[in-house]
């Protein structure tokens, strides 16, 4: 029996075997939610990230707290990792309810490692190579019978680090560091657990022996460490290097571990963020702390954004810098809180009454949240405007793998402007871009300006004027054209010219870059297009779009009643192309990367294609 | 667009704040609305404050009552219908150094902003709220308000109101504010103590003020009025001088005796209700947990701070 704990055995090596290589695979954990199972996929990932392997995970939570089916896929492996993989290489039952509903998941030729204390897979069933692993009392066997089953996730943990040639010494110092803070028993049982499943003898799990090829991690490229974290903490941690220090917000799924990753990190900071009454005051306080020269940060999700539209309206009037994060769910109403969906971009874009405009953006992946939210709050403060980030449910509770910012590079100190204002300060001046004296800065014409809602003139007094309506309203438009001016190119991928380019914006940049590989493989001329900036838009774009026969707009929401996107009606609108299309779907998933290529392959009519598609095509694609 | 010359050089830092310096814009309220006085003595008790100008905030919801910023010269804004108190929480949380005062009417601050009144009081804010009823909203020309009174005719209530008003006293003082007082805009000495008094509290203060809208509600509140035949009955503070007098008199820190006398018959009495100087603002609560958050981090810099974070997530 092999025992991870002697250090001549650390790394798993296994006498007189050798390990079949592999870049990458896919594993499915399916048990309930109080298995720990996220656990597992916690622990692979920093794995990953301390063995210089890329790493991203799909989770999802059920909507019942305690209780009921959990998931969670992981897929490692070397070099970039764009998307969750659309089927699982490996699929781990951890009862009945969680083979039946996942089985389908698991490619042919998989493998299948289920509890046989809980599950009987119907028998003959040869499309793959089973393993049955008694994860039940093979635990309560090992850690003694007191904690009956608690720790199965950790033998499976070790059951993976022998089947995968994981590194042993970092995966159990990870383990004992996760619980090192707890009482000496439960490390002892935690360790008793993983050797356990580590040195699980029987069957044919000793046929199991893979190693992932020599990497080339993003460590060696730029030379700083990695770090494993979801999308909410990124951007968590990118407000707090944007120097925002102050916030409000109100708790709903599955925005609230940003505020409370604020809430716990900001006093460290001098900062404060309140927990108000609903979203309304949140928004109000937020912009209240913005107007004494402190930018703030509110946010939410889809229900909750929509009660902070009417003091939204009023930032853009009386033009406050103001970061508003919508961590994106399936919708409308309370809709499918824990899945995700794309289809709050109109809101954002055009929510509320009047002409409001303000800035969009919405970060490409988990890495992206931290910088996305340093870009939020330097346009808030250059243009003093809202900025609304539209992230999602899967970006916020997704781990992925990437390299450390570099802090001291990029870390902006919060400024507060107390200086005396020139006599000649107008708080709205038609010919420059607003940006506002505190109170308590002093003035030098000893007017003091009024902040407000009502439409004004320069000085902030309230005007009826037709005349200055309108040129207040162009004023109050400009400052994004002029923002829209110094953006840069949006990233392109691929071919420059051809007969498809991909359009994608959020959370689906993995999954089209991975579409675009296997479209460009079977012989065809394509491009990939990732929107960071949604509104304004960079300029230009037109003139990417005429070079390809369709631009294909991949997006997470419903076709409507038009037949497109909500991101694809705002392209057709501005550029009046008819070439541009969707691909949209609202079954509360990310796209499958075959999902794209079959949606691009039945806009450009090629059976060609189609045929690479295959069986892994999925009825739910809408495709126009 | 005519930008205003300036005529008069401003104050020097320091000097005594004086009403023209406090003028702002000439205020639109209707000839005799009772607003006006609520501005006057609102100048009266900044200039005993005398505050720096800069530091002073004025902001309000949305309402007749609540364009009082414009009429102010001081920083200050006009929000949103309900949702001024948590703006200017934020405000007063954001800077400990401004002087926080927010205007509004009894819609605003009952109706659409009754929820956050409530909140707003009980976290204890250190700001002053003034509440300008005038049983009616005046803005959108007379529909039936939170404080108008079973029978009043209204546009919305044409054959008078039938819905049970709120007590607003009662209400006040239930929501768990820290300082709690009622006046009226006919007694420009007692508004002027009364706001004296709430601005110098640490913590939520609130004062109602009865403020008759001349064009929709008029006569609303002559029961209060002595030359209109009513009776002005104002509170007597308890002195503590151990005096059989000082007996009957009100002793604000008595939640007790402020609901009786929120229960008291319409038209009530005026003054300080309620008073609590003990309770602890949320700005001195989030104060101690920055410091006691700092002193575990050694008062490390916030990049220090964020790379310690930073490495531990690897
Ligand atoms: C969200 C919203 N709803 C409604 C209004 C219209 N409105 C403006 S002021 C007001 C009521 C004003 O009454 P009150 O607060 O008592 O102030 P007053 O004018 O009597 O001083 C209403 C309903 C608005 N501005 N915003
Ligand atoms: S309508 Fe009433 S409250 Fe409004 S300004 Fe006129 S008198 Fe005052
Ligand atoms: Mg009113």
């Amino acid at each position: 029996m092999v025992s991870p704990n002697s250090p001549e055995q650390s790394g798993g090596a296994r006498p007189g075997q050798q390990p079949r290589s592999l870049s990458d695979v896919v594993i499915r954990l399916a048990g309930n939610s109080q298995d720990g199972i996220q656990s597992i996929g916690g622990f692979l990932a920093r794995l990953a990230g301390r063995s210089d392997q890329d790493v991203m995970t799909y989770m999802t939570i059920p909507s019942t707290i305690s209780g009921g089916p959990s998931i969670f896929q992981v897929r490692m492996g070397n070099g970039d990792i764009l998307s969750a993989g659309d089927r699982a290489d490996m699929l781990v039952a951890f009862y009945q309810h969680s083979y039946d509903a996942h089985i389908g998941s698991l490619r042919p030729g998989g493998i299948l490692i289920y509890d046989s204390d809980h599950v009987a897979p119907p028998a003959g069933d040869n499309r793959f190579t089973s393993v049955a692993v008694p994860i039940t009392t093979g635990t309560v066997e090992a850690v003694g019978g007191t904690s009956k089953d608690k720790g199965k996730n950790i033998f499976v943990l070790g059951l993976l680090a022998r089947i995968f040639d994981l590194d042993v010494a970092k995966l159990t110092g990870l383990v004992k560091e996760r619980f090192g803070g707890k009482n000496e028993d439960i490390v002892r049982n935690a360790m008793l657990a993983f050797d356990a499943g580590y040195a699980w003898p029987q069957n044919n799990i000793r046929d199991l022996f893979y190693r992932f090829d020599a990497v080339h991690a993003a460590a060696e490229t730029t030379g700083r460490p990695q770090i494993t974290i979801d999308g909410n903490t990124a951007m968590a941690y990118g407000l707090l290097a944007a120097g925002v220090r102050h916030g409000a917000g109100y708790p709903i799924t599955p925005w609230s571990s940003i505020m409370e990753i604020l809430r716990t990190e900001l006093p460290k900071y001098g900062g404060v963020f309140v927990q108000c009454e609903d979203e309304i005051a949140s928004i109000s306080t937020a912009i209240g702390f913005s107007y004494t020269g402190q930018l703030a940060i509110t946010g939410s999700s889809g229900p909750g954004l929509s009660l902070k539209m009417e003091a939204l309206g009023w930032a853009t009037m009386a033009e406050m810098p103001l970061i508003v994060i919508n961590v994106q769910r399936g919708g409308p109403s309370t809709g499918m809180p824990t899945n995700v969906e794309q289809s709050d971009l109109m809101q954002a874009i055009y929510g509320s009454h009047g002409d409001t405009p303000r800035v969009v953006l919405a970060p490409k992946n988990v890495e992206d949240c931290f910088y996305i939210a340093l870009e939020a709050a330097r346009i808030a403060r250059t243009y003093s405007t809202p900025v609304i980030i539209l992230t999602d449910q899967g970006l916020s509770s997704r781990i992925e793998v990437f390299a450390e910012p570099d802090l001291a590079k990029v870390m902006v100190a919060p400024k507060l402007d107390l200086s005396e204002r020139p006599a000649t300060f107008k708080p709205y001046p038609l010919d420059a871009i607003t940006q506002h004296a505190p109170p308590g800065a002093r003035i030098g014409s000893g007017k003091y300006p009024t902040v407000t809602g009502l439409e004004h003139d320069e000085h902030g007094h309230p005007t009826g004027s037709p005349v200055l309506h309108q040129k207040m309203t162009a004023k109050r438009r400009e400052k994004y054209k002029a923002l829209a001016a110094t953006l840069p190119a949006p990233e392109l991928f691929g071919d420059e010219s051809g007969e498809a380019l991909i359009v994608t914006w959020g959370g689906c940049y993995g999954p089209a870059r991975e579409a675009l590989g296997r479209i460009r493989k079977a012989g065809f001329k394509a491009g990939h297009l990732h929107l960071r900036h949604i509104h304004p838009l960079p300029l230009g774009l037109e003139k990417t779009f005429a070079k390809y026969h369709r631009v294909v707009v991949a997006e997470l929401n419903d076709e409507g009643m038009y037949g497109y996107g909500q991101l694809t009606m705002m392209l057709r609108a501005a550029y009046a192309n008819p070439a541009i299309v969707s691909v949209t779907k609202t079954d509360g998933l990310t796209f499958k990367v075959s999902e794209i290529v079959a949606g691009v392959a039945r806009h450009i009519e090629s059976q060609a294609l189609s045929a690479t598609v295959g069986a892994a095509s999925q009825s739910t694609l809408a495709t126009r | 667009m005519s930008a205003p010359a300036v005529a008069t050089p401003p104050p020097a830092p320091g000097a005594p704040l004086t009403k023209k310096a406090l003028t702002a814009d000439h205020p639109t309220w209707c000839p005799g609305c009772g607003d006006f006085a609520v501005l006057a003595a609102f100048y009266k008790v900044l200039e005993k404050l005398n505050y720096p100008q800069e530091k002073i905030v004025t902001f309000a919801g949305i309402g007749c009552s609540s364009r009082f910023p414009y009429f102010v010269n001081t920083h200050g804004g006009h929000f949103i219908h309900g949702r001024a108190l948590p703006f200017a929480a934020g405000i007063s949380l954001g800077r400990d150094d401004l002087h926080v005062f927010v205007f509004g009417g009894d819609g605003d601050g009952f109706s659409i902003g009754g929820n956050h009144l409530v909140h707003t009081a009980r976290k204890n804010f250190k700001l002053t709220y003034v509440i300008m009823d005038n049983s009616v909203y005046g803005l959108t020309k007379k529909q039936t308000s939170p404080t108008s009174p079973v029978g009043f005719k209204s546009k919305t209530d044409p054959w008078g109101a039938i819905d049970q008003p709120i007590n607003p006293m009662r209400t006040l003082v239930n929501s768990g504010a820290t300082f709690v007082a009622r006046s009226h805009a006919t007694q420009v000495n007692h508004m002027i103590d009364t706001m004296l008094q709430a601005a110098k509290h640490d913590g939520f203060s609130v004062v109602e003020i009865l403020s008759e809208c001349v064009e929709f509600y008029e006569g609303a509140f002559d029961s209060s009025v002595p030359r209109k035949g009513g009776t002005f009955k104002t509170i007597d503070l308890k002195k503590g001088d151990g005096s059989p007098e000082d007996a009957q008199r009100h002793d604000p820190s008595s939640l007790e005796a402020a609901f009786k006398l929120a229960n008291e018959a319409w038209p009530g009495s005026f003054g300080v209700f309620y008073q609590n100087k003990n309770a602890v603002t949320k700005n001195q609560l989030e104060a101690n947990l920055i410091a006691k958050t700092r002193e575990k981090t050694k008062n490390a810099p916030d990049l220090a701070l964020l790379q310690a974070t930073f490495a531990r997530l690897r």
